[in-house]
Formats: C-alpha cells, structure tokens, sequence
C-alpha cells in the first residue's frame, strides 16, 4: 500500500509538470495581457487542484485497467487455442480474425453512438442543415462510420499491409466528397473526424492495436501496432459528408414530387 | 455545497457513461464469446473506478478553473486586441491544451516504451521519458501551430478546403521519407489531440472569432479548426521520426 501512494506521488508530480504550461499560459496572459486579476481565484485554483489529481488518477487507471483490457482482449481473440489452430501456424489467413473485426467495429459504433461531443455536433449540424440532416441520423451514419474504419484498420494489422495506401485512398474519397458536398456541412464534417475519438476510447482502441499486433504472427508492435486512431477519425468525415449528400437529393427528390 | 455535489454526480454518471459503452461490449464478448475467466479482475475493476473517478474530477476542475477564463480571454482577443497577440495567444492555447491533454500522455508513454522494446531509442527509463516528452511537444507544437494558422483563415476569409488540402498534400508527400515505425504514431497523433480540453477552448476562440468579424458566419467559419489541428500533428510527428 505504502509503494502504492509513493508511485501515485510520483504520477502526480509528473501531472504537475505537465499542467504547469496551460496554467501559466491562462494566468500570464490574464495577468499581463488583458491585465486584470482573475475574477475568482480560489475556484481558479481548487479547479486546477482537480485537474491534477483527476489526470494523475486517469493516468493510473487506464495503466490498470483500459490498456492491460485492449491487450488482453487482443490475445483471448487471436489465441490459437481460440481460433482452433495449431499453436506455432506461422502463416494464419485472415478471414480466421472474424471476431477481432465484429469486437473492433462493435466497439468502435458503441462508444461513438454514445459520445456526448458528436450529440451535440449532430444537433448543431440539424440547425444548420434546416431540418434535411436528422441528428440521430447523423448520429447512425458517423457511429457506422468509425465501426467499420476500426474493423478495416484491425484487418490492416492482421494482414499487415501499409497503413498509408489506406489514408490515402480515404483522403482522395472525402476530397472527392467535398467537391460535391453542401458547402455548409464540410467544416462540421471535418471536425467531426477529431471529435468521435474520446480520451477513454483512444487507450483502449490503442492497445487493441498493439495487442494484436504483438499476438498475430509475423507482426511487429512497431510497425503495426498504431494507426487504428488514424482510420477511426478519417471515416466519419466519410460518414457524415456521404449521409448530407444522400439527405440533400432526398429532400430535393421530395420537393419535386 | 449541494449545489456542487449535484454538479459531482451528474458528472460522475456522465463518466460512466463515458465508459459504459465500452464495459458493455467487453462483457458481452468475454460471457458469450472467449468464455473464459478474467484474469486480474480486481484489477481492472479498480482500475475502471480509477478512470471514472480521475475523468470526473478532471472535467469537474476544468469548468471551474480552466474554461471560464479561457473562454472569456478567447472572446475577449477575438473582439479587440492586436492581430499580433491574438496570434500568439491562438498559438499558446492550442500549444498549452495540447500538452496537457491526458490521453496524448497515455499514448505517448506507449509509444516510447514500444520504441525502446524494438531498440528505436536507447534501452533506458530516460530515454524512453525523453522520447515520450518529444513526442508530445512535437504534437502540441503542430496544434498551436495549427490554430494559428486557423485563425488567420477566418481573419483573411480564406477557404477552408484550401487548408485542408494543402495539410493533406503536407501528409502525403512526407510519408515516403519517414521511418516506418513512425508512420503509425504519426497518423494516430492526430485524433488524438483533440479531445477533452481542446475542443471547447479552441470551438469558443474559433466561433468568437467569427462573431466578431463582420460578414463571416459562425457556422461555416467558426468551425474547421479542430479539423486542421488534427491534420498538422502528422507532418511534424513525422518530421520528428525523420529528425530522431
């Protein structure tokens, strides 16, 4: 218990460092841009004492629980014993991973279907929209959207091919996307790609990605581990600028009838 | 008092619900799919309270202490103030959120201790530290960089597409060049920046901004610059792969 809270010290002292600039940066500019004393400085600093001690416990939660679960995760579904193969196969095909992209994508349209920043998002894009894009709609369509780019970015690691060919085929798509979009959604469905990944789903998703890169023969953690962050926010930009499209000609096609 | 511990527990619920997505897919798989006990289990339990716990006070300190000042200074350099100070602070603001930003901590730590397992960096605690601190300084220079830039777009009108092709054209003609290793690190840098702290304070510079601005709309222009900030984070990450 007592090496417990010395590590927990420690986490909060690194916490510290890394907090530091935001405070200085907010208090410095207060103080000797705009120069007025801050309007409420005791709830200025207790708020900063919460920030600290809720990073450092983050922190240390995640270290327990969230990455030790994606890598576990990661092993249980690609154990030879699960998969029903011989324990040293070198060379396992990929349509043998059938779990791995139904838990991928299952875990990528359950957290996105529930993150309070693409709500809101969606609410502002049905205001701006007049009533053409339905929020949950939006909703469905971003939430499909990063379920099947985590389920595609774990069939990357597992067949191990090049993250970039992927990326770049998905920018030439949303460029394509944007030339005929409603120029009123495409800063929304831009940002909306930056958004669906929350603090709690990036360390999962992440040591998902490791954890099967470190279990699936012939990958290397190195090489294959990351970039499954990167396909969770390229594909609802997708999403969302494909589902303003098709309201745009359904509302258009219900006008002239 | 009561007040507050209303606001606690809503947060608190908030967080878990943060998380309940998440547990809920894990469970279902574990009961009826892998079929097989949980090792550690205390563990992650304590671990999962952790993360609901440290989330809640982290978010709870934040709209206390953090977003009131930053939103009124936000507003206040957006309407008034020299372009010069407006830039340094759009600089600072994104350089400072980033930073701290918990999940870029996590991933970073990560990061640094898959690059010493397969001997990128040296084999010790403080080159791992060292390569995990440049990592997030690295991205949280491309952030501030990046809002700055963004808010020079909605001060000149120029157009949005603009900043994201060229960010795109960036991307692609620095990944040959890059180390391998990095390429992954490098593209997932950027949805990871923004999230808890950036998103608010740098959606109320960017809609202040336009606001205030005669003939730009806060709807179209006030937006896009959380999408640029998660473009920028690649090209430096991956310059910081080539540099290492």
């Amino acid at each position: 218990m007592n090496s417990w809270f010395a590590h927990f010290a420690q986490v909060l002292v690194e916490t510290c460092k890394d907090v530091l600039p935001i405070a200085a940066i907010i208090i410095g500019f207060q103080l000797f841009v705009i120069r007025k004393p801050l309007p409420n400085p005791v709830k200025t600093c207790v708020g900063f004492v919460y920030v600290l001690i809720g990073i450092a416990f983050f922190l240390e939660g995640l270290n327990m629980a969230l990455f030790p679960l994606g890598e576990l995760m990661a092993k249980q579904l690609t154990s030879p014993a699960f998969l029903g193969i011989a324990p040293d196969t070198l060379n396992v095909p990929w349509q043998k991973y059938g779990w791995v992209y139904l838990f991928a994508a299952c875990i990528g349209f359950a957290t996105t279907l529930a993150e309070p920043s693409l709500l809101a998002i969606a609410v502002k894009a049905e205001a701006i929209s007049g009533g053409t894009i339905h929020a949950f709609g939006l909703r469905l369509a971003v939430s499909c959207g990063v379920a099947f780019g985590i389920a595609l970015g774990t069939f990357r690691i597992i067949s191990g091919t090049e993250l970039y060919y992927y990326i770049i085929a998905g920018y030439v798509v949303v460029l394509i996307q944007t030339a005929f979009a409603p120029k009123l959604i495409i800063g929304l469905a831009y940002d909306s790609g930056g958004v669906t990944t929350s603090t709690v789903t990036v360390p999962l998703v992440t040591a998902l990605g490791i954890g099967l890169a470190s279990t699936v023969p012939g990958r290397n953690p190195l090489i294959d581990g990351f970039g499954l962050i990167a396909f969770a926010s390229l594909f609802p930009i997708i999403s969302v600028l494909g589902y303003a499209q098709i309201a745009g000609w359904r509302s258009k096609r219900a006008a002239q009838s | 008092m009561s007040f507050f511990k209303n606001r606690f527990m809503q947060q608190l619920l908030a967080s878990f619900f943060d998380l309940a997505p998440i547990l809920a897919v894990v469970i279902v798989f574990q009961v009826l799919v892998i079929k097989q006990p949980l090792p550690d289990a205390g563990n992650l339990i304590v671990g999962t309270l952790f993360v609901v716990l440290g989330l809640t006070l982290f978010v709870q300190g934040l709209e206390q202490g953090l977003f009131p000042i930053g939103e009124s200074m936000a507003y206040a350099f957006a309407k008034k103030g020299s372009v010069a100070w407006l830039l340094i602070f759009a600089f600072c603001l994104g350089f400072g959120t980033t930073v701290a930003e918990p999940a870029l901590i996590a991933i970073a730590d990560q990061a640094a201790s898959i690059a010493r397992k397969g001997h990128i960096i040296a084999d010790s605690a403080a080159a791992q530290a060292q390569y995990a601190q440049g990592l997030r300084l690295t991205v949280a220079f491309s952030v501030g960089f990046a809002i700055l830039v963004g808010v020079l777009r909605i001060l000149r009108g120029w157009s949005l597409h603009y900043l994201i092709i060229c960010g795109y054209v960036g991307v692609l003609i620095i990944t040959p060049f890059a180390p391998p290793e990095i390429i992954g690190i490098a593209y997932d840098s950027g949805g990871v920046t923004t999230s808890t702290i950036t998103v608010p304070l740098v959606a109320a510079l960017g809609i202040g901004l336009a606001t205030a601005i005669r003939g730009r709309n806060p709807m179209i222009d006030g937006f896009g610059l959380i999408a640029f900030a998660s473009l920028t984070p690649m090209v430096f990450v991956m310059l910081y792969g080539i540099i290492q």
